[in-house]
């Protein structure tokens, strides 16, 4: 099985340590993962805000790039489901004939990361070891978008010495939105301010997800609010072995 | 475009109108108190029918079916409305509605109008038409006699008073009843049971004397001509019984093929409005009967942009929904703004791809814009309107009826940089570097421009001083 490893443009920038950690468990399972290094982004920002015309360039690439993989994985739930939802819909809309042809047969094999650990390669426990009391935020892109449902709380359970705690109202938003959180920067912090109390309150050290986007958002306010719960991608946790995080 | 009527004129943006609501604490806690109440009556009623799901498949597939051939049905329905007794009016946008509606009330020579909760006569400001014609009309829903007493807007479809808890009713009532009819009870608490028999009395009064009713329908049947009312109240069954004239305003989507269809909507709708397994009055008439019920029923049937939004091979779907508000409830951008916010009639999600469509996109261009795509109302909505899907169409709509701004401009030259790995490697590098100078203690504080929302509450890591791509290259690519 030839596996490719979408990044995402914003992981890339800003979270690269959660890329090398998807590596770290792919390889620690046996497998190779090739990085094709003309991969960019998926577009979700542009059409999300409404400029679909200028996701469409960026459509094409993701299919030029990663047409001749078995797998494409990637470690963000958001991005995941721009390719499944939207890829289809922007070729249709504005691609060629060729687009229109490649990106439905294409789409099957994006897998968000905790997709292809326990449906791909049907494993839960990759031998992974993190001392912590962790919760995890289920994102709306990952409940109810992809309905990863609990493949993620799985694959943490299997963790050794990791302390899984539940926080209140999980399934609701935690306010980020992409250019939501700038457009409507109010009523996003009130979401935010929400959701940080639950965190708090379920006493976990660590909040965990699998995508990074809605992490920067409640990492950002638990840092401001000085509230020592940090933020950490789940592929980072499934990365930490009993020598301590990498 | 004027006649439409649906917003409230002067009403600003979406996220100013949100920062003053975000800003009332005890709006705050009323609609958390209310929604997260509602929403865990409508999951617990909702989850207990295994066919939940092929029902909701069901009514989506009933609804697209009404859509495709509504102007057949429509015709069908004035034939056999027409058949039963009824009068069948047409009304292109909000203004000839209103027309029709006068026209029709001042043809009785009475000056007052007893009205079921309808969202229909709300979106064409019908109350403040019929007052310009010295015609009083009389709310006697509960929440909306709340509304009318208050000289306020509803901010909810199904609960329009949502806004409001009972110490501020109780305070209502005792103000205002006296000046619209029977005052309140001297020493009213503002114990539930206390408000409701003070409404009950105060409205007694106008079911009793009023001669003329105004509705709206939940449903008509194009088959048979039956219309269909639904509520909790009673408030609907009088005055769907009592006065000598009847006259419904009803969207031309509200317009189920068969009689049968009903068997559908009439489980989903109250599961997902109040949560109940079923509600409490389900009115049914059929054009007029002798010697029972209003002798003279008129139907109005209101395009008001409805025709434009049908045309919209991706919003028409919104022309599906069936004002269960269940959208509203789940919303958590809802949960804190409130409805006013909204500046429409229909607020929360349905609202935000609603209101564009019916209005155009030109002066709600911020509503598509009020969600974070979350996805909550969609999972809830029981005839499967994707919401996300609209908003982001509409988007689209909103940003190309704009034209050049600077947000356009900074939007063209990301995707150029997106759409360039050798560019893309430059901006992680000068992000790096700039990301450096501006953080302390690896974070950045405040960022300029448009930015500072974001910044004002979080803290942003600084960029990584390597890429992964840059990181896989060195350790990855020569081995």
């Amino acid at each position: 099985m030839r596996i490719a490893l979408f990044i995402t443009c914003f992981n890339d920038t800003v979270f690269p340590g959660t890329g090398r950690a998807v590596v770290d468990v792919l390889e620690r399972l046996g497998h190779r993962v090739d990085f094709p290094q003309e991969q960019t982004c998926c577009g979700q920002m542009h059409f999300n805000t409404g400029y679909r015309p200028e996701a469409v360039p960026l459509v094409e690439r993701f299919a030029r790039v990663f047409g001749e993989y078995d797998a494409v994985v990637t470690p963000s739930a958001s991005c995941a489901g721009m390719v499944r939802d939207n890829h289809p819909v922007l070729a249709e809309e504005h691609g060629s004939a060729r687009l229109r042809t490649d990106v439905p047969k294409l789409v099957p094999r994006v897998h968000e990361f905790t997709e292809f650990l326990v449906d791909v390669l049907g494993v839960t426990d990759v031998g992974a070891a993190f001392p912590h009391r962790v919760a995890y935020h289920p994102t709306c892109h990952s409940l109810r978008g992809l309905r990863l449902g609990d493949r993620p709380q799985r694959l943490l359970k299997a963790v050794k010495d990791l302390d899984l705690v539940d926080i209140p109202a999980a399934d609701s938003c935690c306010g980020f939105g992409g250019t939501f959180a700038v457009k409507n920067a109010d009523t996003s912090a009130a979401m935010l301010a929400d959701k940080m109390r639950g965190v708090v309150d379920s006493g976990a050290e660590v909040l965990c997800a699998a995508d990074n986007s809605c992490l920067l958002h409640i990492g950002g306010g638990l840092s401001r609010e000085g509230s020592g719960v940090r933020t950490m991608h789940l592929a980072e946790i499934l990365a930490a072995t009993e020598g301590g995080p990498r | 475009m004027t006649g439409r009527g649906v917003v409230w004129l002067g009403s600003p943006p979406f996220p100013k109108a949100a920062r003053e609501a975000l800003k009332d604490g005890r709006l705050r806690a009323n609609l958390k108190r209310a929604t997260t109440t509602i929403r865990d009556k409508r999951l617990a009623v909702a989850s207990e029918l295994d066919d939940w799901e092929a029902l909701r498949e069901s009514a989506a597939a009933i609804k697209r079916r009404a859509a495709r051939h509504l102007d057949r049905y429509l015709l069908q329905l004035e034939e056999s409305v027409t058949a039963a007794g009824g009068t069948v009016h047409w009304a292109a946008d909000a203004d000839e509605a209103n027309r029709i509606v006068t026209g029709l009330v001042s043809a009785t020579g009475e000056r007052e109008v007893v009205k079921v909760k309808s969202m229909a006569t709300q979106e064409i400001g019908l109350n403040e038409h019929l007052a310009e014609a010295g015609i009083t009309a009389y709310e006697t829903d509960l929440a909306e006699l709340i509304v009318q007493l208050g000289d306020d807007r509803p901010s909810h479809i199904l609960v329009p008073a949502i806004h409001k808890n009972r110490g501020e009713i109780r305070d209502l009532f005792a103000a205002e009843m006296g000046s619209w009819g029977r005052p309140a009870p001297e020493g009213l608490t503002d114990e539930p049971a206390a408000l409701a028999e003070a409404a009950r009395l105060h409205l007694r009064e106008k079911f009793l004397s009023a001669k003329v009713a105004v509705s709206g329908a939940n449903f008509a049947c194009a088959d048979t001509g039956t219309v269909a009312v639904v509520e909790s109240e009673g408030n609907g069954r009088m005055c769907l019984t009592l006065p000598d004239t009847l006259i419904t305003v009803m969207g031309i989507e509200k317009v189920l093929p068969a009689f049968t269809d009903l068997e559908v909507f009439l489980q989903l709708l109250p599961r997902s409005s109040t949560g109940e397994r079923m509600n409490p009055y389900t009115s049914l008439w059929t054009g007029t009967t002798p010697g029972d019920g209003p002798q003279a029923f008129h139907l109005v049937l209101l395009d008001n942009g409805r025709t434009d939004t049908l045309a919209d091979e991706v919003g028409r779907q919104a022309l599906a929904c069936i004002r269960c508000s269940a959208c509203l409830n789940v919303c958590p951008v809802y949960e804190r703004t409130g409805g006013h916010a909204y500046g429409s009639v229909y607020p929360g999600p349905i609202g935000a791809v609603l209101t564009p469509q019916l209005v155009g996109i030109e002066q709600t261009a911020s509503l598509p814009f009020a969600s974070t795509l979350c996805g909550a109302c969609y999972d809830a909505c029981p005839v499967k309107i994707n919401i996300p899907e609209v908003l982001t169409h509409l988007r689209a709509e909103a940003v190309a009826a704009k034209g050049r701004s600077a947000e356009a401009l900074a939007m063209k030259a990301a995707a150029a940089v997106l759409d360039s790995p050798r560019l893309l490697g430059a901006a992680q590098k000068a992000a790096a570097l700039g990301g450096r100078a501006l953080a302390r203690g690896g974070h950045i504080g405040r960022l300029p421009g448009p930015l500072h929302g974001w910044s004002d509450s979080r803290d942003t890591p600084a960029p990584a001083a390597e890429s992964f791509r840059t990181w896989w290259r060195k350790n990855r690519e020569n081995r």
